[in-house]
């Protein structure tokens, strides 16, 4: 790690998204498309940070209702009962799996929230200028990207949930409106983590307006 | 030799020839730059055939058959997402499907042809395309996910009625191995190299070297 490091924007290269091929643009201003693959190519993702906020706060809002709204309703002699995801922990503690209960309460509501903790963070730290710990930031980005996906876990166990466990009348399990907040919350989180350009954590501040626009 | 910009931290390096199985490492962020699969293009091919074959029974054999009162009920993958339809949350079922089923199916099609492409240089312009059509699935394609949630799906309903895992749950279960053995084995910077430009210039050789830990193979 030296501090004479040269990054390909300070050297005047564009490092394509797609290919990985570097290319230095006639033009820096609009660096045009990439000469091997076809793609556009940007110095930085476009407006990374207010996209990122966006999507973000999108998430933040629809995790509420994921929460506090059942994700499916149980209907057993026809008495029914509505389950939330936290509900759904518990049955499955109290069921005595505890191990699942684990799985799912870390996928279903700590992932989730983790990943707007940390997608916030390292938004204000970009914002702010911080060259700190870059390393570290960036190991936090990366570790987002790849247990975000988990979340979608509950998701699926309402589905096959619901797809099996239709013996009407005896007994239905049918999904409830929280399900869809919660596959939202997801989706939204991931497509933040996409839109986040993680060379924003490395670049100084000159760089940094020179290139985010 | 190949100068390369970190796709994570922008920094400017070369990569070195790297011994068989070896891997560079980014200097600076620690993201991994390159590998050197042995076989690039024929391992990867010969698991995506594999990965088709396993697809199709996945999602046709069923997942997980119940038992109760004397009725017999079971379930795939489309009639998961397709029981959410019926039960109206159309929207939910949507990204189901997409994550359970259309998002590995393209991530095969896509990846069969890039590499059945890639096998005859040069390679078409096209197959580039294929390729990061490839990558955008990628990461939306959650066998290991579903894997997970239809054994605690399994586990829930199994306090209720008696549940047998069906030969769709273990076809799911050797996707998960497939796919991740798939992004082991394959590299795309092999497809990249063979692949035909879109304008027919040449890469400038510009930039700072900067040393690239290696890494050994195991």
């Amino acid at each position: 790690m030296t501090a004479t490091a040269l990054t390909a924007a300070e050297a005047g290269l564009v490092s394509c998204e797609t290919c990985a091929l570097l290319s230095r643009p006639a033009d820096v201003t609009e660096p045009g498309y990439c000469p091997r693959c076809g793609a556009e190519l940007v110095w930085r993702r476009h407006h990374s940070i207010q996209y990122t906020w966006a999507l973000v706060i999108a998430a933040a809002i629809c995790y509420i209702p994921a929460n506090l709204l059942p994700v499916m309703t149980t209907t057993t002699f026809g008495s029914a009962d509505s389950d939330t995801i936290i509900g759904g922990v518990a049955y499955l503690y109290t069921s005595g799996s505890w191990p699942l209960a684990l799985i799912v309460l870390i996928a279903s509501v700590m992932v989730p929230l983790g990943k707007l903790v940390a997608l916030s963070y390292l938004l204000i730290t970009v914002q702010r200028g911080s060259l700190g710990s870059s390393r570290d930031r960036t190991r936090l980005y990366r570790m987002v990207k790849i247990i975000g996906r988990w979340s979608m876990l509950d998701v699926f166990v309402d589905t096959f949930t619901v797809a099996l466990v239709q013996l009407q009348p005896l007994m239905s399990v049918e999904p409830a409106p929280g399900v869809l907040f919660f596959a939202a919350v997801v989706v939204l989180t991931m497509v933040a983590a996409e839109s986040f350009d993680p060379r924003l954590i490395w670049d100084s501040g000159s760089t940094k307006e020179d290139y985010h626009g | 030799m190949e100068t390369v910009a970190c796709p994570d931290c922008d920094l400017l390096q070369n990569i070195p020839h790297l011994p068989p199985r070896g891997k560079a490492r980014c200097s600076r962020c620690g993201q991994i730059l390159a590998t050197a699969p042995t076989d690039p293009l024929d391992r990867p091919l010969a698991l995506t055939l594999t990965a088709a074959i396993v697809f199709i029974v996945a999602n046709t054999a069923p997942l997980m058959g119940l038992t109760a009162v004397g009725r017999h009920a079971s379930t795939t993958i489309v009639g998961g997402a397709y029981e959410m339809w019926v039960t109206g949350q159309a929207l939910t079922a949507v990204i189901v499907a997409f994550c359970a089923v259309i998002a590995p199916a393209g991530y095969i099609v896509f990846m069969l042809t890039v590499l059945l492409a890639a096998r005859r240089p040069p390679v078409p312009q096209w197959a580039g395309e294929m390729l990061r059509w490839a990558g955008h699935m990628q990461p939306w394609s959650m066998n290991e996910v579903m894997m997970l949630g239809i054994l605690v799906a399994l586990i829930k309903i199994a306090e209720l009625a008696s549940v047998d895992p069906g030969i769709g749950m273990f076809a799911v279960g050797a996707l998960v191995f497939l796919f991740a053995a798939i992004m082991v084995t394959f590299d795309p910077r092999e497809v990249w190299k063979r692949v035909e430009w879109d304008d027919g210039q040449m890469p400038p050789r510009t930039g700072t070297p900067e040393p690239t830990r290696i890494e050994e193979g195991r």
